[in-house]
């Protein structure tokens, strides 16, 4: 029991990504490449939207389902 | 732009009000329940589903001031108010991990507020109130802006002067008055429609009348540099790029604690449907980044607006036929009531609970309770009516600004407190002190200008410099009381009352809520085991 707790608390990690992918700036405050007519800056943080969303939903799975 | 009054338009305006309003009153009926007693009327009994809780959580985070202020920000200055897509990113797998906690405690102890819970696990009256008040202070000019976001719209069909504004509160004092939060919930359903029928409008038929997003985004990259306060496409400065992640860091971990937020969490049947809102909830961030957008579009389309408020309604003037005009006005308005019902509710809850009951009246029945807080949501809002017509508006900006740094405050007590009781609730009360200090000191120090402070070099959100300062003295103070072994307070909470697997062999059990339905049945989970 201890032992399958400790091991599932790593898909906790899952949920990081996020702050990673999105509060360092300098990563993705660019123009280039466009995607759409959108700059790099915008269509990247649209796209971590169903991102975060996605991987949310798999914590969620994995550990509550 | 001027601003004409439209026959059309105000029809379909007033017809959807009208409908909601209908809706708000049919509320009291809805899944049925005592509604002379706190959780049924704050809580809506704390039986809504993961739908039903995704919508009210939707509407009443993402406010009417939140459509008409990002793009408005975004109009300004460019990329920098683009910062509320982070946020409302990054504040879900925040919430995932926290809010299950709360609401398993909160449903064990019957806890409404977060002053509530903190009440419990600490013991602490003086830290107790702190939360409460901090709660009420944060909510009220929120709830005001809310009425801001009504004006904006009513302004935009031509209607001036405050009596529309008197009605459509009254109106909205009325329903949730009489049927609590189970009216915003429904509501939330109609609001959440027209938004998203406006927003997928917008975006597919303004940019192809625009030549394109193309278009758009050179158009504004272009425009941007040349404003008197020069804005940017794309935050280049290490400055400009500090601002932007702490801001969305700091409104991110101060979401949660807003009280309204809670309700809107708290009101809902399980930890699963939280975790699942969680997951799910994103789609509003994607029609908030869309909204945003909605502030290149009106810089590509040449509009100059009266104030930047009026981005949005000038933009869509421009580009809707009338009858459209007031489908996309409605969806702003009734988001307006959805929010400002929820957070009168909040605010009702904080003041019966920590207030009425601890200081005035702590025998009052459950009864008398439920009656205090429908009064104090009258008064709430009859507060706000009264701070936007008589204070100038920008008041109630700057004060909504500085709530967001004093709500993070509470972030030790309600946040920390669910993992550990380390920090001890003097010390506590102390750090919250001095983060409100320095929060108010910064503000003012920037004549409420902006919510960036520079310090150390660093410009950073206001609110995670307040914070920073605010847990410095609460650690220290905490290690100090420790060392000269200054007793503890008690908690009346215990290790299972965290665990969602059920209460532990020997725990008291406590009274369920609602009475007449058997606890934990409907997703059947505290008592599942665990696979």
């Amino acid at each position: 029991m201890e032992e399958r707790r400790r091991r599932s608390r790593w898909w906790y990690v899952l949920l990081a990504a996020p702050f990673v992918g999105l509060l360092y700036p300098p990563l993705y405050a660019h123009e280039s490449p466009e995607l759409f007519g959108f700059p790099f800056f915008y269509w990247y943080q649209f796209a971590w939207v169903p991102l975060a969303a996605l991987l949310t939903w798999i914590v969620y799975r994995a550990l509550h389902r | 732009m001027a601003h004409n009054t439209n026959a059309v338009a105000l029809t379909v305006f007033c017809l959807l009000f009208v409908s909601v309003t209908v809706l708000g009153f049919i509320a009291a009926r809805w899944r049925r329940g005592d509604l002379s007693k706190l959780d049924e009327w704050g809580l809506g009994g704390r039986r809504f589903g993961t739908v039903i809780t995704w919508f009210l959580l939707g509407g009443d985070l993402y406010t009417a001031y939140t459509f008409i202020a990002v793009p408005a920000l975004v109009f300004g200055v460019g990329a920098a108010g683009f910062f509320a897509l982070p946020y409302t990113i990054i504040v879900y797998p925040l919430a995932f991990i926290a809010l299950p906690r709360l609401w398993i405690v909160a449903h064990r102890r019957g806890y409404v507020t977060p002053a509530d819970f903190v009440r419990g696990r600490f013991g602490s009256r003086p830290m107790a109130t702190a939360v409460a008040a901090t709660g009420l202070l944060a909510t009220m000019p929120y709830i005001a802006l809310q009425l801001v976001g009504i004006q904006v719209v009513l302004g935009a069909m031509g209607i001036n002067g405050d009596w529309p504004l008197i009605i459509a509160f009254a109106i909205l004092a009325a329903y949730t008055y009489q049927s609590g939060l189970r009216a915003p919930a429904l509501i939330a359903i109609v609001k959440d429609l027209l938004i998203y029928l406006t927003v997928i409008v917008a975006v597919i038929y303004i940019p192809s009348k625009l030549g394109g997003f193309g278009a758009i985004f050179d158009a504004a990259g272009k425009a941007l540099p040349q404003k008197e306060k020069p804005g940017a496409l794309i935050p280049g400065t290490a400055d400009a790029q500090t601002a932007y992640a702490t801001l969305a860091l700091g409104s991110a971990m101060a979401l949660f604690l807003y009280p309204h937020a809670l309700t809107g969490a708290l009101g809902s049947r399980s930890a699963d449907t939280v975790r699942r809102n969680a997951a799910i909830l994103p789609a509003y961030s994607l029609v908030l980044g869309l909204i945003a957008l909605f502030g290149f579009m009106t810089i590509a389309a040449g509009i100059t607006p009266a104030s930047p408020n009026d981005a949005v309604p000038d933009l869509f003037l421009k580009f809707f036929p009338p009858w459209f005009e007031g489908v996309a006005f409605a969806a702003i308005a009734i988001g307006a009531l959805v929010p400002a019902a929820v957070m009168s509710i909040a605010a009702a809850n904080l003041f019966t609970r920590n207030l009425y009951r601890e200081f005035i009246r702590p025998d009052c029945t459950p009864e008398r309770e439920s009656q205090v807080a429908k009064l104090a949501s009258l008064f709430v809002k009859v507060g706000a009516l009264v701070f936007v017509i008589v204070l100038p508006t920008e008041y109630a900006i700057d004060l909504q600004l500085l709530g967001g740094v004093f709500i993070l405050q509470t972030l030790p007590a309600v946040a920390i407190g669910l993992y550990t009781r380390w920090l001890d609730a003097r010390a506590m009360l102390i750090g919250w002190a001095a983060g409100m200090a320095v929060g108010i000191y910064m503000a003012v120090d920037l004549d409420f200008k902006a919510s960036v402070y520079k310090f150390l070099g660093i410009s950073a959100y206001e609110a995670l410099w307040a914070l920073a300062a605010n847990l410095i003295v609460a650690v220290a103070l905490t290690a100090i009381l420790r060392a000269v072994g200054a007793g503890d307070s008690a908690d009346e909470t215990t290790a299972s009352d965290f665990d969602e697997r059920g209460v532990a062999e020997g725990a008291e059990p406590l009274p369920a809520t609602p009475e007449e339905e058997p606890r934990f049945t409907r997703e059947g989970e505290p008592t599942r085991p665990r696979r």
